[in-house]
């Protein structure tokens, strides 16, 4: 492992952005600004730019402390051992500083540019994500992703939050569609990399309880999410738009499903955790349309 | 990593962190002006 002072000197800004999880970050961005756009008044453009900007680095924030938490664990699994800190890029204790900043700088931006209430929800995720999933439950429960997916389900609540500093029925029925989501999207690629989380000593469900019961409540959750996804298209006044095809992708994902349940191998599990993140941004991109059309 | 590499990082971290806080100093000022005009 190189000195921390040597791996600060290599260091490139790709680095740094890197340790913000940008492919994470845009999932986060996307659904957070889809909440904000779903609320039913805005403030000032300039202040709805600012709130998403607050969203994606809070969710960067997260990232960098979670890397620098997991940078054990991160060396030993083949998807995490090309990162910033493992590689020897950067060292462990400048990423911690770098993702505390950023989270001091997106929450008190948020506080000061938008409302108490939304800078306390980012607060909240961030705490939620670095402390309770990454520090807490990731190595010692089967239902870490489960508990854990609040933190990523929080942001269309923010994004609303941004806007309105009410809370309301509809980005509580959007947060808890992204919560039901993260345990089939999470275990489908778990199903496939048992043995990186295994080598790293990450209590996952294939691990833990096996495959066939990980592929049964993967079909469980799925079947869950059905009337979760179609429930906000009634919300929003029971739009066509969104209804028809939300449901028919609700559908699709209770087929990938029982085809993971179906096979031996790992084909429609990588298939499964690919078509998962489409399907929700397609549903939050309906969202958006059905809104914006008013169809 | 030769002592020109590192040095070309060091100055491009150097200006990303000056582009940064000159944004934030903007971001700032504009929030403060869009707020006093009542547009939050």
């Amino acid at each position: 492992m190189m000195a921390a002072g040597e791996a600060a000197a290599g260091a490139s800004v790709g680095d740094f952005l890197a340790l913000l999880k940008p492919r994470v970050m845009s999932l986060v961005v996307f659904t957070g600004a889809a909440g904000l756009y779903l609320a039913p008044f805005h403030p000032h453009p300039l202040l709805c730019a600012v709130a998403i900007l607050c969203i994606a680095l809070a969710a960067g924030a997260a990232g960098a402390i979670n890397m620098w938490y997991d940078r054990d664990i991160d060396a030993v699994m083949a998807r995490t051992c090309a990162r910033p800190i493992p590689r020897g890029s950067v060292a462990p204790e400048t990423a911690l500083t770098f993702g505390l900043i950023v989270a001091l700088f997106s929450v008190t931006i948020m506080g000061l540019a938008l409302n108490g209430l939304a800078a306390f929800l980012l607060g909240f995720t961030i705490f939620f994500y670095a402390v309770i999933y990454t520090m807490w439950l990731k190595r010692r429960t089967p239902q870490n992703i489960v508990i854990g997916g609040l933190a990523g389900a929080l942001p269309p609540l923010i994004g609303w939050e941004a806007a309105t500093g009410e809370i309301a029925p509809l980005p509580l029925l959007l947060t808890l569609l992204i919560f039901l989501w993260t345990p089939p999207h999470f275990w489908a690629l778990a199903l496939w990399r048992a043995r990186d989380y295994a080598a790293a000593g990450v209590p996952m469900m294939p691990l833990t309880h096996g495959e066939a019961s990980t592929k049964r409540q993967i079909l469980l959750y799925t079947i869950v999410l059905v009337p979760v996804t179609v429930a906000p298209g009634l919300l929003i006044g029971g739009s066509l738009l969104y209804l028809i095809p939300a449901f028919t992708l609700a559908t699709i994902f209770v087929a990938f499903a029982v085809a993971v349940i179906r096979e031996d191998g790992y084909r429609w599990a990588k298939k499964m955790f690919g078509y998962s993140i489409l399907h929700l941004f397609l549903l939050f991109l309906l969202l958006t349309l059905a809104k914006g059309t008013g169809l | 990593m030769n002592e020109n590499e590192k040095d070309r990082r060091r100055r491009q971290r150097s200006w990303a962190l000056f582009a940064a806080l000159i944004g934030f100093v903007l971001l700032m000022y504009a929030i403060t002006i869009v707020r006093v005009k009542g547009g939050g």
